[in-house]
């Protein structure tokens, strides 16, 4: 074998090796680096209140409740479990029913949160507007298109 | 055929060739790019701030691209010894640096209608920091060192280090929970971007790339002159 080839057997072990060392911590690590928990994790690991965490999942269909000018309630599912999110502060524009969402705040007791911040999460799905329009006139429009 | 990717001499003939043809293709490509976008439908979701896509998407990929070239030239100068290799890794590290600027600051104009923050430390955003940070210690590197040939061979060993930084951008999204939203387009199924918003993404992807190429090419060309006259 030619040194270059041993040169490049040998770049090519340690950079395999160097990736599989550093995905080993990463997933490891995994609490550290997933930006928010679905409120089944949270409910299966029994937070205790006072707790700060980030909770995503979906803005539960018709649990929007608006209270006075700037507060909200609302409920936030991922189809298994829900909690409920009081509010205070201005909602992204993408923020709806029905649509992903993640919050930040404290537990105040198993199923509710005092959320901080709320951010809209976006799906994958790009469509035009048209498009959308031409579905639902069809019935065309699948419920999980959000 | 493709010994101008590895031989300086080859190189400077071939970019003497294609320079010009190439601008006048990019040029048609980025005003056919712009015209598309402009033309482009709104997004039933995020309506007209959609748009910002595609500045973001195309130099996203690029910031990705660059790097992954330079790991392969870093693997090459350093397994084979061929100094061009070095050349083309200091030419386009700033390339890189610019469209991952570019990519971070779109996403931010972006994320503050739609997400309602300018920035979080998600692993997806989190990772294109870093990516970040690695040109920039990159660009710097290339100002360190006296001697050209330690300089060269601690930039390539820093750029394959670095490169684990890859496979964590891209798969970021599926292996861990992230504000960011997964891929649309390079997944198994059928991507899930109409083909009417698609067309203008790949349009610009192709513009972006040729206005990189055009900026590596002539990068690497003044470099190479520069070390045939002052070395």
């Amino acid at each position: 074998m030619s040194l270059r080839f041993q040169r490049l057997i040998l770049i090519l072990t340690t950079l395999v090796m160097l990736g599989a060392a550093l995905l080993l911590i990463l997933f490891n690590t995994k609490q550290n680096i997933v930006f928010f928990y679905t409120p089944s994790e949270l409910i299966e690991n029994k937070i205790t209140s006072g707790v700060k965490v980030r909770i995503g999942g979906y803005v539960k269909k018709s649990s929007i409740k608006k209270k006075s000018i700037n507060s909200y309630e609302f409920k936030i599912t991922d189809n298994k479990n829900e909690m409920l999110v009081f509010y205070y502060g201005i909602l992204p524009d993408l923020f709806r029913e029905g649509q992903g969402t993640v919050i930040e705040g404290s537990i105040i007791d198993q199923n509710t949160v005092n959320a901080s911040k709320v951010y809209a999460k976006h799906d994958e799905n790009y469509m035009p507007a048209s498009i959308k329009k031409e579905l639902e006139k069809n019935n065309q429009w699948k419920k999980e298109y959000k | 055929m493709f010994k101008f990717l590895v031989n300086p001499n080859k190189f400077n003939k071939f970019a003497d060739i294609t320079l010009k043809p190439l601008v006048i293709i990019t040029l048609l490509t980025l005003i056919a790019g712009l015209i598309l976008v402009y033309f482009s439908p709104l997004d039933y979701q995020q309506g007209l701030t959609v748009k910002i896509m595609y500045i973001h998407v195309p130099s996203a990929w690029l910031a990705l691209l660059t790097y992954a070239i330079m790991t392969i030239y870093s693997i090459i100068g350093l397994a084979f010894k061929i100094p061009f290799s070095f050349i083309i890794n200091k030419a386009i590290a700033p390339i890189g640096a610019v469209f991952t600027i570019l990519c971070l600051f779109s996403g931010s104009m972006w994320g503050k209608p739609m997400w309602g923050t300018w920035w979080v430390w998600d692993a997806r955003l989190t990772s294109v920091a870093i990516l970040f940070i690695l040109y920039l210690l990159i660009i710097f590197l290339n100002h360190t060192f006296e001697n050209r040939e330690v300089r060269e061979k601690t930039i390539a060993i820093f750029i394959l280090i670095g490169s684990i930084n890859l496979p964590i951008i891209k798969f970021s999204v599926d292996w861990w929970n992230t504000l960011h939203q997964p891929a649309s387009i390079s997944k198994l199924s059928s991507p899930s971007i109409d083909i009417s918003m698609l067309q203008p993404l790949l349009v610009m992807t192709v513009a972006f790339s040729l206005v990189g190429l055009i900026i590596a090419i002539l990068r690497i060309k003044a470099e190479i002159l520069m070390r045939k006259n002052y070395l």
